[in-house]
């Protein structure tokens, strides 16, 4: 036991590649060859289009805050550290993504710029996090 | 093809919420409250041959149906679970009119019920939310209607204390109502904004209370329903639509597939949202209900706050909302929340609304919402003299 509580993604052959990358502080998203849209979650069939020829791609890891909560009383007793900043980012590619905003709670905003944190929350697995940009 | 006026509710039964977890199973309340809409129908066990159900949480498994009709001494010709979260109540009033309506069976018994005992435990969930939403603590309904309130706020200026006027005004329906579990004292905007920031920026007293207990209804077509004991309320309109599972997938977060659902269900019933005399829109939590009233149409997009600011959402008032007290109210016991909106609905038009009667009301709409404002179908109801 590392004493990490909270759950870890279990990835499937799918998805193994976004994790992977996340492990190495890349941030990779599936995008459909014959229709170009970038996806997340990763699947085996683009959502738009249904083809199956999906590649991958490394992307910028900007983004912005297009919503945000701040959980005070988690519903998982995993989650006991409350408060924490839970947040939906879109990406500069298209898809939006659920993540936390590694920030205090009141620096959070609607709108504004992130970019790409890789918490290595365990030594087998990274999450992908966000933290304000630097401009 | 339309469903128009062709089965219509002829009994409702609902249990007293409680707090406690309480001795019951859900099965027992299931029977309890199925017992209470056969003898407001006047119908014998043997006159239901159709059966939808919610699976509870504090006892689910596969097969869900059978074993719930086999503990109620039910053979029904149709049987079905209805998973679609708290618009199961609502889905199941369509479904049970298309069954009545091809054919299939003559009435249909609907019921779920459930105990407040879930504690830390959560609901199976599929692969992708434990992969993607559980590692960043995107757990259960709050997170998502928090990120749903706060994004119509930075879209559209809505604030704090219109959300609260929903649970203040749904308050005042609940001390009318001996069944709601608050109904014991007013609720005041600067109560709810003092309460507890659970979400930001939800407050404790936006947020539903779970709750043990049930409710069940009985569909029929017009050969039962002209024999009732109770003016039958007829489904005139029905629609339903989902547009996504977890939110942050969802094409917006402020507007809903309740544009779909609604603008199906009105348009099924030729009526618009002004003909209508009270409205039970799924209110998990206050925000809930701005959005569903924009998007079935009773104010403009966007403009929800300052909507239930100028309207009274009271029994009295211009615009009666979940006069029972809602879900905020009333409690929210499993998927039979969702059918507390159907219930009231009908109740109301039977004109047994008791102290929180609507004068003269013929129409209702009704809206279940069902995950993280995914899926949604609408229903617009009426008594027909």
């Amino acid at each position: 036991m590392n004493g990490y509580l909270k759950p870890l993604p279990k990835p499937s052959k799918v998805s193994a590649p976004f994790w992977a990358a996340a492990r190495r502080h890349q941030l990779i998203l599936q995008r459909c060859e014959r229709c170009g849209t970038f996806i997340y979650y990763p699947r085996s069939r683009c959502p738009h289009c249904f083809d199956d020829r999906l590649g991958w791609q490394q992307v910028s890891g900007r983004g912005v805050v297009y919503s945000f909560t701040v959980v005070r009383r988690a519903m998982s007793r995993a989650f006991g550290d409350a408060p924490y900043v839970l947040a939906i980012v879109e990406l500069e590619e298209g898809p939006r993504l659920t993540t936390n905003i590694v920030a205090a709670p009141e620096a959070v905003s609607v709108g504004m710029k992130v970019t790409a944190h890789f918490d290595d929350v365990t030594p087998e697995c990274t999450l992908v996090k966000f933290k304000p940009a630097e401009e | 093809m339309s469903l128009k006026a062709k089965a219509a509710i002829v009994g409702i039964g609902e249990l007293k919420p409680s707090k406690e977890p309480g001795e019951s199973t859900a099965l027992e309340l299931m029977a309890a409250a199925s017992a209470q809409a056969l003898a407001d129908a006047e119908l014998d066990k043997s006159d239901i041959d159709g059966f939808l159900v919610g699976m509870p949480f504090s006892d689910p498994g596969i097969l869900y149906p059978s074993a719930a009709a086999e503990a109620l001494g039910l053979r029904p010709r149709m049987l079905n679970q209805v998973d679609i979260g708290g618009a199961a109540g609502a889905g199941m009033v369509w479904r049970a009119a298309a069954a009545i309506d091809a054919g299939m069976c003559r009435a249909v018994l609907c019921v779920a019920a459930d105990l407040n005992r879930l504690g830390d435990q959560r609901p199976p969930m599929i692969s992708t939310a434990r992969e993607f939403e559980w590692p960043y603590g995107n757990i259960g309904a709050n997170c998502g209607y928090a990120m749903i309130a706060q994004r119509h706020m930075y879209e559209y200026g809505t604030k704090p204390e219109q959300m609260a006027k929903v649970a203040v005004d749904q308050r005042k329906n609940a001390l009318k109502n001996p069944l709601a579990i608050f109904n014991d004292k007013p609720l005041t905007v600067e109560e709810v904004l003092a309460s507890r920031m659970i979400v930001d920026p939800l407050h404790l007293y936006e947020i539903v209370s779970p709750v043990s207990g049930g409710a069940a209804f009985v569909v029929s077509g017009p050969e039962l329903a002209r024999r009732a004991r109770h003016p039958a309320i007829w489904l005139l309109g029905a629609g339903e639509s989902c547009s996504h599972a977890t939110i942050t997938y969802a094409r917006s977060l402020t507007e809903s597939a309740v544009k779909q659902s609604a603008t199906a269900a009105f348009a099924m019933a030729g009526l618009k949202p002004q003909d209508m005399n009270l409205v039970c829109p799924y209110d998990c939590y206050t925000i809930t209900v701005l959005i569903t009233l924009e998007d079935a149409g009773f104010c403009k997009k966007g403009h929800g706050g300052p909507f239930v600011m100028e309207r009274d959402l009271s029994y009295a008032g211009d615009l009666p909302c979940n006069t029972h007290g809602g879900q905020l109210s009333f409690g929210q016991p499993g998927l039979a929340g969702g059918m507390s909106h159907v219930t009231e609905a009908a109740r109301q038009l039977m004109g047994r609304g008791g102290e929180r009667q609507v004068k003269n009301a013929r129409f209702a709409f009704v809206n279940g919402n069902g995950g993280i404002m995914s899926e949604q179908t609408s229903l617009i109801f009426e008594r027909r003299t």
